[in-house]
């Protein structure tokens, strides 16, 4: 018995550990944002109302867009959840309810496209996306790399499979298509698999940094992440608070994604994401 | 067959205007024939068109484009210029392989792997069984470990800037034992800091993982070695480790990917590879010579050695690790 109890808050012990690990830089960013003079010690992790300012917001606010970083970033992740959803929902549905030649030859792609890392694909993708179509500085060319994501694909299919094959053709009989039946009768009953893969879409383009970095140059269509990045490689120095203005523009880049996540938490759980991976 | 019968009910129904009679009876052996060339349902394939469409344009062409151009001696044009770019055999390959710089950065990827895989692999999985094993506080716990995997690297990255920096927070706790010259600026700390960050980033997603495969391990067996005498410990190696074996083989092949693309890590954090190029990654490199300098022919080739590297490192670790029967 107290053998077990002792185990029980040694577990305890270790998950909070973890915890604090994961969560103080959260915190410390919070709390460095509304620093208006930066105190490095250890003191200085405790707000002191004395020093408590807005000013970083404004400082960062500047010399760059908050506001119009915040709408590319939206405007880039809204095309990929819309080509997510709409394209992706075809295909996963394809894939598990119809019978056509290469539907197995598809899904093995749609498993290999997640092992093949983009990073590999920049260079032809730039030379075709920028130079050959000309898309650099669009939205279009930012959006077409992330288009349709294929994990995404995967766990719908998986979601799709899971539905009785009688209720397809029962509906089939009474002469329903294959739009209709998709439309109203697969899709309410996957409903929490639209949320679990719309999270998961939205965190890679509203977090990209690299290819929205290389394709944008003009700031006005630079997606937050990368104006933040510009900031703090080139202009940081300049400011009166470089941390706090530094801060300041981290907390306006996490708080969408962050309580995206903690208000549809239970929707980001280990089966989908499991399975989804896995296949 | 009673699908079958269901899809030929339902295109009937979906066209109710179609003649009877013996044009049916042709129409039939057509409609027989494409399905055995398309299969039973070839709506699927319109379905799925846009998909493969976007795979072929996004994946599959710049992969070849890439391997093509690695081979030319290729350089950007104006769109539409009628440019000469000949065949070049392994020239570039030659370019790389004497390229001092290459090799430091793939010998940077490899200190990062050696410290970032079994980091990973060790605490994730001790985080996923320890979370398995509560009852209260789990989404808590759960919601904390998964924050910095969905927060955007850039933000998370600053704060690792103001924390790490020479008058940060860490170096004020240190007091005397900081490191001089210190974290992102020492030639020898520069990467195991950046290993550790990215570490940190994505030990959410691996928890996740983890807690996926803990679901799998049959309860009977921590009983049969409890009834042994066994306690938590002999539990956790004896029936948790082989059990989630499948897993582990996931998270390293895929933290060890991860970890071959680094790139917004090194750039920002230490600007751009510093200090001396200790912390250069592949992929920073990739962007330096192909983007920034213009060598669009010698980047490709690095990208391509890169792939070539973590295929052999796959099979290695497939090899080590075992359990890849998922």
């Amino acid at each position: 018995m107290r053998r077990a109890l002792g185990s029980k808050v040694a577990l305890y012990v270790v998950l909070s550990l973890g915890a604090i690990a994961f969560l103080f830089p959260f915190y410390y960013m919070v709390v460095g944002s509304l620093q208006t003079d930066v105190d490095p010690t250890p003191a200085g992790a405790f707000p002191d109302p004395a020093n408590l300012t807005g000013d970083n917001y404004a400082a960062i606010n500047e010399r760059i867009n908050l506001l119009q970083g915040l709408l590319n970033s939206g405007i880039f992740t809204g095309g990929v959840l819309l080509g997510t959803v709409v394209f992706g929902v075809l295909a996963g549905y394809a894939l598990a309810v119809l019978q056509w030649r290469g539907r197995s030859a598809t899904f093995a792609l749609a498993l290999l496209v997640q092992v093949i890392p983009f990073q590999l694909l920049m260079i032809p993708l730039y030379v075709m996306i920028a130079r050959d179509y000309g898309l650099s500085d669009t939205y279009m060319g930012m959006i077409l790399p992330f288009f349709i994501n294929s994990t995404a694909v995967i766990i719908f299919r998986q979601y799709f499979l899971q539905l009785p094959p009688d209720l397809f053709s029962a509906a089939r009989i009474d002469g329903a298509g294959e739009f209709r039946l998709l439309w109203s009768v697969a899709l309410p009953l996957v409903r929490p698999a639209l949320l679990t893969a719309v999270l998961l879409t939205f965190i890679g383009p509203w977090n990209e940094f690299l290819w929205p970095f290389l394709i944008t140059k003009e700031a006005s269509m630079q997606p937050l992440a990368v104006s933040l990045a510009n900031f703090i490689s080139n202009i940081a120095a300049s400011t009166s608070n470089p941390f706090g203005a530094m801060m300041a523009g981290a907390v306006v880049l996490a708080v969408p994604a962050v309580t995206l996540f903690i208000v549809f938490q239970r929707y980001f759980t280990t089966n989908d994401l499991g399975s989804g991976v896995k296949g | 067959m009673t699908t079958d019968v269901a899809a030929s009910a339902g295109r009937t129904g979906g066209d109710p205007g179609r003649p009877a009679g013996p044009a049916a009876g042709g129409d039939a052996a057509t409609s027989r024939r494409r399905r055995r060339i398309l299969g039973a349902q070839p709506l699927g394939i319109l379905f799925s068109a846009p998909y493969l469409a976007f795979v072929v344009v996004v994946f599959a062409w710049p992969i070849v484009f890439a391997v093509w151009m690695s081979f030319q001696d290729y350089f950007f044009a104006a769109p539409g210029a009628e440019v000469d770019r000949p065949f070049v055999g392994f020239d570039n390959y030659v370019t790389v392989l004497t390229d001092p710089d290459v090799w430091q950065a793939f010998g940077n990827v490899g200190i990062f792997l050696l410290i970032n895989v079994p980091l990973t692999v060790i605490l994730s999985i001790v985080l996923a069984t320890a979370l398995d094993r509560i009852v209260h506080a789990r989404t808590f716990f759960r919601v904390s470990y998964y924050l910095p995997y969905v927060t955007a690297s850039v933000a998370v990255v600053s704060v690792w800037l103001f924390l790490f920096a020479r008058n940060g927070l860490v170096n004020n706790v240190l007091g005397p034992l900081a490191p001089d010259p210190s974290w992102l600026v020492n030639s020898s700390l520069a990467m195991p800091t950046i290993a550790l960050f990215v570490t940190w980033k994505g030990l959410g997603f691996y928890i996740l993982l983890y807690l996926a495969a803990l679901q799998n391990v049959p309860k009977e067996l921590y009983e049969s070695v409890a009834v042994d005498g066994g306690g938590r410990v002999r539990q956790f190696f004896s029936v948790t480790v082989p059990g989630v074996r499948p897993a582990t083989l996931l998270v390293v092949l895929l933290s060890t990917i991860t970890g071959a693309n680094l790139f917004t890590e090194p750039y920002l954090l230490t600007g751009g590879g510093g200090p001396n190029g200790a912390s250069t990654s592949p992929v920073l490199l990739i962007y330096q010579r192909g983007i920034e300098q213009g060598n669009p022919d010698v980047a490709a080739a690095i990208g391509v050695i890169l792939i070539v590297f973590v295929l052999i490192l796959a099979a290695i670790q497939r090899k080590l690790v075992g359990g890849d029967e998922s």
